[in-house]
């Protein structure tokens, strides 16, 4: 086993059982700590792709992103009650056995559709400069995308703030 | 076998190296800047400070340390065990880690057969890594402020999340700026490109610089920004409820990115490894100058051996002017015999050299300004700092490209003309935005609301 296949399984196998921590956790808060883990195991995962730019921006952008959704757990949710109540809880057994047909269904899938899915092999240093090929994919290629996806945002923010604030 | 690990290593010994260098002697550096803070803070307000432990206080640290370890590790009944044991050390590691991105000296060194640059790793997203992984600083901040169950830690967490939030954006705009005139993100080509150049990026981009400054004293909770610590409001903010080891965790990781962000300020707009007047020959006499400063330093802890009165203050005063002598001969080695070592050895020195000032300039800050309340802080924030920062960086781009030759569109100015155009227009528009602030607030003064 090289050291990369070693990285690999090790970034996956942590991304997956903090993905099962996050959703067994009774504790809201222990759940968005298991959730940055998760998410951090899945940038080492690009980092090791040679995706820098994706792993810096997977960082900034989920970090700042769970920490907002921190405080909305610390202002709005009461945890003592929280952690005591049995939530979801009773038709564990039934969710289960739906989960399982699911999974059931994509391996299936994906197991009779194997040979369709042939990717060709890339050539190395394909993503060299990394932030480069972003931006240029962004700015250039699909520039206009972009912008009207950046204007749609700025609309929902703005929007946000009139509906929430009483006198601008 | 030993060949097999030799192998297995060369890659990796120069980037292991610097890694057990920052693991190990950081937390020394961080206590002996906390010294160095005190020392500045006595001068500022005319008193000795440290002077016991050690001749000048100069063992204060270790003492310190050695308190810290040794001292009971008290959890409240109520906080939650886990998050409380974690946050401490996610604060720490996400400020150690950030050290890996940051590029000490030039060049690339051949080391059994392997290149190497004289950082952990040369990576070509740099400033960006470094920025992203501090910033996870700050999840060791709410968490410990959450999980000690406290009210002044939890309000402590919250404004320091609030300060980062705002602060953010101002940061990493004026990073941008610094960017934008480098061109890359790599912590090594934006210094290469400085030195191309002939300016250091303080010089064309004054305004991102301070802005950065201010930012950056924000982001890592100092004063005048120091809320969430606010001693006088939150007894010690978001780490009340912690005491020994793991305080001094919170201490390290707020000295670390200190640190860190003056290396930042040091990369993108001191020139890092440059000496001043790079590449002029008429200033090469500057060469001499690490070697001269600590001779200085050697000199003035010699000159006070015989007047401390203890006997082992003499005998410390002794070992810390060897170390400075040697330290100083060391210096002088490129100078005169090897100057393949100039790079290295006087690239470290320089850029040190620019961190200290830059800690310095904290440091005189938290002693000269008031703190700030906190609707101040936010309305700095929101209604100046990242305004202005965003027209700088439109600007700084104008001028770029006023700066390009004729034949690609540009007017072919010199830098100096494109610094002028961009920090004069940002100015403007910076002062209309604060006239348009003022009236504003004298609207709402005068309908009474």
């Amino acid at each position: 086993m090289t050291l990369n296949t070693f990285i690999f399984y090790f970034f996956s196998a942590l991304a997956v059982i903090s993905a099962l921590l996050m959703i067994t956790r009774r504790n809201v808060v222990h759940s968005a700590i298991f959730l940055i883990t998760a998410l951090l195991a899945t940038a080492g995962i690009f980092l090791q792709l040679r995706a820098e730019f994706l792993f810096a921006v997977q960082i900034i952008l989920y970090v700042g992103g769970i920490m907002v959704l921190f405080l909305f757990v610390i202002m709005l949710v009461n945890l003592d009650v929280a952690v005591r109540q049995a939530a979801f809880n009773r038709q564990a057994w039934l969710a289960i056995l739906m989960a399982g047909a699911m999974m059931g269904t994509v391996a299936l899938a994906v197991w009779l559709g194997r040979a369709s899915v042939h990717l060709p092999p890339v050539k190395a240093g394909a993503l060299e400069p990394n932030t480069e090929l972003v931006g240029e994919a962004l700015f250039q290629n699909f520039m206009l995308p972009f912008e009207i996806a950046s204007v749609l945002l700025l609309v929902a923010m703005i929007g946000a703030v009139v509906m929430s604030k009483k006198r601008i | 076998m030993i060949d097999l690990l030799i192998r297995f290593f060369a890659p990796h010994l120069v980037p292991l190296i610097i890694v057990l260098v920052v693991v190990l002697v950081l937390p020394l550096l961080a206590g002996y800047v906390v010294l160095l803070e005190r020392k500045v803070m006595a001068d500022i307000q005319a008193r000795l400070g440290p002077m016991r432990v050690g001749p000048h206080g100069l063992l204060q640290p270790i003492a310190d340390a050695v308190k810290l370890l040794l001292k009971e590790d008290i959890i409240p009944e109520n906080a939650d065990r886990f998050l409380f044991w974690i946050a401490p050390l996610i604060s720490v590691t996400a400020a150690m880690v950030a050290f890996a991105g940051l590029t000490f000296a030039p060049g690339k060194y051949e080391f059994f057969g392997h290149l190497n640059t004289v950082a952990v790793a040369d990576l070509n997203i740099g400033i960006l890594f470094i920025v992203a992984v501090s910033s996870m600083g700050i999840f060791g901040i709410v968490l410990g402020g959450w999980a000690s169950n406290s009210h002044y830690s939890l309000l402590g967490a919250l404004r320091s999340s609030a300060q980062m939030v705002s602060y953010e954006t101002a940061a990493g705009m004026a990073l941008i700026s610094g960017l934008l005139l480098a061109g890359s993100l790599s912590t090594r080509a934006i210094v290469e490109k400085q030195a191309a150049e002939g300016v250091w990026y303080v010089f064309f981009a004054p305004l991102a610089f301070f802005i950065y400054m201010v930012a950056s004293i924000a982001e890592t909770n100092r004063a005048p920004f120091d809320l969430p610590e606010a001693e006088s409001e939150l007894v010690a903010g978001y780490m009340t409820e912690f005491s020994g080891f793991r305080w001094a965790l919170y201490f390290l990781a707020e000295y670390c990115n200190m640190i860190v962000v003056a290396g930042i300020a040091t990369t993108v707009f001191l020139g890092g490894w440059l000496r001043p007047f790079e590449g002029t020959r008429e200033a090469d006499f500057l060469d001499l100058a690490p070697t001269v400063i600590f001779l200085g330093f050697a000199g003035y802890c010699l000159w006070r051996v015989p007047r401390q009165f203890e006997k082992i203050h003499k005998i410390v005063l002794s070992i810390f002017a060897g170390l400075c002598f040697v330290i100083a001969a060391a210096l002088a080695l490129p100078v005169t015999v090897q100057p393949a070592w100039k790079p290295v050895l006087h690239g470290v020195f320089w850029f040190l050299a620019k961190v200290v000032a830059y800690l310095y300039a904290f440091m005189w800050f938290r002693f000269t300004f008031p703190r700030y309340r906190f609707d101040q802080l936010m309305r700095l924030g929101w209604q100046w700092m990242i305004p202005v920062s965003i027209v700088h960086v439109m600007m700084l781009g104008l001028a770029l490209v006023l700066q390009r030759p004729p034949q690609q569109g540009g007017l072919g100015w010199a830098w100096w003309q494109g610094m002028l155009v961009s920090t004069g227009g940002t100015l403007l528009v910076a002062a209309w935005l604060g006239a348009l602030g003022e009236r504003r607030t004298q609207r709402i003064a005068e309908s009474g609301v």
